[in-house]
């Protein structure tokens, strides 16, 4: 008998109707996922989006200076452009001037090349009073600087809408003066330097974390449940504990009137007037960090552990393993996605944390999240702030990918 | 646990020195916690034990910093704020946490596993980004500076805690126990809330309590989109710690250490509940 000819009581083909009971079913689960969805695409994956487009837009010039953006379009490069150019300028910074707009140009141009804010603001305040040209000669005799074609090459690159040169500023690169790519000096070289040290300092994290947190795992399952449960506890309350608190906690042991220091002078270890600097550089950080992500490191491990059957290693030790052996050959390779699992979130976590290197990291222990406030913040050049996040971003997602690749987002679990 | 009776001598050592090792890290983990509590009682205005605090004298200890914080209006106007944004994101997030959670768990939800991951990012970017972008965007809708905006940040930041526990506990439902019910004539109804709810609810609690911590500890997204008005506690300690570094901040990271040992406890019991409800129990 064909499988087609099976029908349902009421005369539908079998096929049919299961396939319309699918469809109803997987309906269901989309609608109830929907709500959530839309409401991430707004509060959260927009934002994003947002941030990453501010890394390369670049409005400033177009929209404040249209008129001498338009007219260096025609110009080549060559020496300096023509008097449409400067009139057109003189037209622009005038208008900036008198309509407060031109700070705008002269913060973006500062990004690029220092001195350019007072360049630009000065003469946009003489210009207000041009009534009539040649304007060539007006702006070349209301500053010197006028006069290098880099600075009109400087800004026909930034009239364009979008741009690469925060990304540029972000991997220490600048555009020479012929438009090129070339290196910063070294004196101006911080964010790759930064990028490193956050990996390298991320990577030490993570091993800290795998060589403190893998015998608790082991511990914890192979004791009996009830014990492992309380040990349990001892774990928990520090995932359970906000990290501002578990921060606070170390300034007040290891600053240099704290706890740890006055132990280490009470019990004559170290003289009262050498003590030991352990916070507010890089140890501060990784201790505080260590402490913190930990638990993150125990909970996968714990998780796979536990699920490795103890005659496992019985059955190698009766084969004649020694206790190393065993352990090397039969038990550590399964832990393995345990390991891959504990490692990639820690490291994850570790590369895109802000309060605790910023509380207790001082100069040294600084990450390269601490830049992306500080130009959020204080520098306010947010384009910059953008394009360092994004390339942070795209280390954490690629990070994430693998995640998904070896464990699987499925077998995420808390607690 | 004493070690197997067929350890010989250098592997009976090793079991100690293993134990002592865990039992160095375990320290390591709870010791830090546990100092800022006697701390907080501190006579003085130090963050290390003082002489008197040694020597066990009543003087050195006093309850002057939780007076400090209980009477000053920077913390109880912090306390109100951050139970505000904390408690309407937590239901935000749980509600649409929880629906969402029903549906990834089933079997005919398509494209399942990038679904997931967009679900779970605002837990995996770092939260610097988070903040960054919804800054930027939230401004656009002056979003920024009010409670509409931090609780919706918050709500967001809370979502993935929420799917993951309620989808871990719904994978591990049995349905032939919603079969049974209904093949001993309950309606589908009855069967939800006689059955389904009783097992799923500990995940949603568990969620929600989730969520519920993570706004109450968020520093960075409110650092960055909250004004003055919504300043919530880890924010006055941020300042606090930043500027003028004092022990009301050691009382107050001892009374959060407080509610973080009652969640804990709470989420314990719901454990031990729902491994009951299931059959299991502990060995």
């Amino acid at each position: 008998m064909n499988s087609t000819n099976l029908t349902t009581a009421d005369g539908v083909p079998l096929k049919t109707s299961l396939r319309r009971a699918q469809r109803r079913h997987r309906l269901k689960a989309v609608l109830l996922v929907t709500p959530l969805f839309a409401f991430l695409l707004v509060a959260f994956v927009l934002p994003i989006m947002d941030m990453l487009t501010r890394s390369v837009d670049n409005p400033e010039v177009i929209t404040y200076m249209p008129q001498t953006a338009e007219a260096l379009i025609a110009w080549n490069g060559d020496g300096l452009p023509g008097e449409a150019v400067f009139a057109a300028a003189a037209h622009d910074l005038a208008k900036g001037s008198r309509e407060r707009t031109i700070g705008h140009v002269a913060s973006r141009l500062n990004y690029e090349k220092g001195g350019m804010r007072s360049l630009v603001m000065k003469t946009a305040r003489k210009a207000k009073k041009w009534e009539s040209g040649p304007y060539r000669e007006l702006i070349l005799a209301a500053d010197k600087r006028w006069r290098e074609p880099d600075v009109w090459l400087l800004i026909k690159r930034q009239s364009a809408p979008y741009t690469l040169s925060y990304f540029l500023s972000a991997l220490d690169l600048r555009h020479g003066s012929d438009g090129s790519i070339e290196s910063k000096p070294a004196h101006m070289k911080i964010y790759v330097d930064l990028f490193m040290r956050t990996l390298w300092m991320s990577a030490l994290i993570t091993a800290l974390c795998l060589l403190l947190g893998y015998p608790v795992a082991f511990l914890l399952a192979t004791l009996p449940m009830r014990q492992a449960n309380l040990l349990m506890i001892l774990v928990l309350l520090p995932f359970w504990t906000s990290m501002l608190v578990r921060t606070t906690t170390w300034i007040a042991i290891l600053q240099s009137q704290g706890v740890l220091n006055d132990l280490f002078v009470w019990t004559g270890l170290i003289d009262d007037a050498n003590r030991i600097q352990m916070i507010y550089n890089k140890t501060g950080t990784i201790i505080a960090m260590t402490h913190i992500l930990l638990p993150f490191m125990i909970l996968p491990l714990y998780s796979v552990m536990k699920t490795i059957p103890p005659s496992y290693m019985r059955a190698a030790r009766s084969m004649g393993a020694t206790a190393f052996t065993a352990f090397r050959r039969v038990y550590f390779p399964q832990t393995l996605t345990g390991i891959g699992a504990g490692s990639i979130l820690v490291f994850i976590l570790s590369i895109g944390y802000y309060i605790t290197p910023a509380l207790v990291g001082g100069q040294s222990g600084r990450f390269i999240t601490n830049f992306i406030a500080y130009h959020m913040q204080q520098s306010l050049n947010w384009g910059l702030a953008a394009a360092i996040g994004s390339l942070l971003l795209g280390v954490v997602i690629a990070l994430y990918m693998l995640y998904n690749r070896l464990i699987g987002i499925d077998n995420m679990k808390l607690g | 646990m004493a070690p197997p009776p067929y350890a010989t001598g250098p592997e009976r050592l090793w079991h100690y020195a293993f134990r002592l090792l865990c039992g160095l890290i375990f320290v390591f983990l709870i010791g830090p916690i546990l100092v800022i509590i006697p701390l907080s009682f501190n006579a003085e205005p130090y963050f290390t034990f003082t002489k008197a605090m040694i020597e066990f004298d009543p003087e050195g200890y006093s309850l002057r910093w939780y007076e400090d914080f209980f009477t000053s209006q920077a913390w109880l106007g912090a306390i109100k704020n951050s139970f505000i944004v904390a408690f309407f994101s937590t239901i935000l997030a749980t509600g649409l946490g929880t629906l969402a959670a029903l549906g990834m768990s089933s079997r005919h939800m398509p494209w399942r596993v990038p679904i997931m991951a967009v679900l779970i990012s605002p837990m995996i970017v770092p939260l610097i980004i988070s903040a960054a972008g919804m800054f930027f965007f939230f401004s656009k809708y002056h979003l920024t500076q009010t409670y509409l905006g931090v609780i919706l940040a918050h709500t967001a930041l809370g979502l993935p805690f929420v799917v993951i526990t309620v989808t871990a506990t719904l994978t591990g439902f049995n349905h032939s126990l919603t079969r049974a019910a209904a093949s001993l004539g309950a309606s589908p109804a009855r069967a939800f809330f006689k059955v389904v709810l009783p097992l799923v609810t500990p995940g949603v609690i568990s969620g929600a309590l989730f969520a519920f911590i993570a706004s109450f500890d968020e520093v960075v997204v409110v650092l960055f989109i909250a004004g003055p008005e919504q300043r919530t506690i880890p924010i006055q300690m941020w300042s606090g710690i930043r500027e003028q570094i004092s022990p009301t901040i050691l009382a107050v990271a001892t009374l959060l250490v407080a509610i973080s040992i009652g969640l804990l406890t709470v989420l314990e019991l719901l454990r031990r509940r729902g491994e009951r409800l299931r059959g299991l129990t502990p060995g």
